[in-house]
């Protein structure tokens, strides 16, 4: 009679690059004792595209191009901060006009973020009529941009040394009533974020970073302030946020409820801002052109819809640059998210791994 | 239970947020950013457009009076457009439409396009 030995063999999964949930690919590899999982492995480097390299090869002007082409959704705020360092290493002083249009156009799109990522989460969850309301709110968003632009994404209207379009009266009354409908819209929905049972079930308890492993591991954006870490780069008072009043949005649940509520009332909180700083702009001109070379080295740190942005620029005094880095928010999430999926089960991975909101395009540029 | 009924109602009345397309097409934004026309006879050959244009999409030849512009190497960002000292460079609010064969535009002094 053979005894029968049970080995105990762990499943590995991959959560593959491929997934319907995921808007980007990024590949975690699971491994499962029964339905509990028991460890994850990050796999990057599906959509890099060596733009670092590209940065040292381009004229220093044409980086603002490319620049705002490293992420689809959070693309004016790269810009901003490549043209903030580069007006830093020159001394370029942008008129006073020009930074509140930068204010502007940054909180819009920190709008269009967070509805994106608020309608892909509840696709993850299956909530999918939800999904099409959110993303039909966010049209207004889109349409907004493009009347400003052009496009209905890239706004392609930062320039080193200001701006280069500027907001004339008819359009600024299209921002107030097209602001005023939005939050309408967004006020509306604030008892089933808050207090639907579907959503809860799924997300209240579910993926918890305790705060002291929030700030060990080094959590950015909603994902520090849903832990209660009270950090928000916009604080430092860059462009004219020393002149706007509001405070960073932090909520303590340190789970997956908690993050979707920061990133919910950061909408409304973008709406506010937007109206002040619209009754705030002073009149003047929007540019400044610099005309010299960069020379130098510098540091810069936007707040991005996901979290710090971080840019080193260094000039040697050509027209091409010495080495530019960026170092996007969601790399800096990535060990969180993995300490925060041990211990759940299979279903609640799409809901876990969409409250970091991973936009894998900008990790690895 | 409801508290929903009011908002399924709305929903089952108000119009859908879909376009029936190709019947009806949205309305173009004044200002949306198409492809470019290059009118030769106000351009002075500055070669301006080349070195502001991100990915080097247009060649001047100042001597053969001649300028190739790719469209499919234009990232429609204008600037091009907006730099342009005398203006010879006009925007379209149309796309570009969809194409067999990866052509460049030649546009020419003198000769109709």
């Amino acid at each position: 009679m053979s005894d029968k030995k049970v080995i105990n063999v762990n499943t590995v999964f991959p959560f593959g690059p491929q997934h319907p949930v995921l808007p980007e690919p990024i590949q975690l590899k699971f491994t499962f004792d029964d339905e509990k999982i028991v460890d994850v492995i990050p796999n990057i480097g599906y959509v890099h595209r060596a733009i670092e390299r590209a940065l040292e090869l381009n004229n220093y002007r044409r980086n603002v191009a490319l620049c705002e082409r490293i992420c689809g959704i959070c693309n004016f705020m790269h810009a901003m901060a490549y043209c903030e360092s580069i007006e830093k290493i020159t001394g370029t002083e942008v008129p006073e006009r020009a930074k509140y249009l930068r204010v502007i156009w940054s909180e819009l799109g920190r709008l269009q973020s967070h509805y994106l990522w608020l309608g892909l989460f509840f696709d993850a969850m299956g909530f999918e009529s939800l999904y099409m309301h959110v993303w039909r709110d966010r049209e207004i968003v889109l349409s907004l941009n493009e009347r400003t632009s052009g496009h209905r994404i890239q706004l392609s209207t930062c320039a080193i040394g200001g701006a280069s379009k500027d907001l004339d009266g008819a359009l600024i009354a299209n921002y107030r009533s097209s602001m005023a409908e939005l939050k309408k819209k967004a006020e509306s929905m604030s008892s089933l974020f808050y207090k639907d049972k579907g959503i809860r079930e799924r997300t209240v308890g579910k993926g918890v970073l305790p705060k002291n492993k929030a700030v060990a591991l080094g959590a950015v954006g909603p994902t520090a302030r849903g832990s209660g870490i009270n950090q928000d780069m916009r604080m430092n008072g860059y462009e004219a946020y020393k002149h706007l009043d509001f405070k960073p949005i932090v909520f303590d649940m340190e789970d997956a409820h908690s993050r979707m509520l920061v990133r919910y009332e950061e909408i409304l909180q973008s709406i506010e801002i937007i109206n002040s700083a619209i009754n705030q702009m002073p009149a003047g001109p929007i540019i400044e052109k610099n005309k010299k070379f960069p020379m130098g080295a510098t540091i810069n740190r936007v707040e991005q819809p996901r979290g710090e942005l971080f840019y080193y620029v260094e000039g040697n005094g050509t027209d091409k640059l010495e080495r530019c880095r960026v170092r996007p928010p969601t790399l800096a999430n990535i060990p969180p998210l993995v300490s925060m999926l041990i211990g759940y089960e299979v279903a609640d991975i799409p809901p876990i791994v969409l409250s970091v909101d991973p936009c894998v395009a900008c990790t690895e540029r | 239970m409801p508290k929903m009924l009011g908002k399924v109602l709305r929903s089952l009345l108000s119009q859908p947020a879909t376009l029936k397309y190709p019947a009806e097409k949205p309305e173009v934004v004044k200002g949306t950013r198409g492809r470019v026309w290059f009118d030769l006879w106000r351009c002075d050959y500055c070669q301006d457009c080349e070195r502001i244009c991100p990915p080097a999409a247009i060649t001047v030849y100042p001597e053969a009076r001649k300028i190739v512009y790719d469209p499919f190497r234009c990232i429609y960002c204008h600037q091009c457009v907006q730099n342009c000292m005398q203006g010879a460079i006009k925007p379209d609010e149309t796309p570009r439409k969809a194409e067999y064969d990866k052509v460049v535009d030649v546009f020419e002094y003198g000769k109709a396009d």
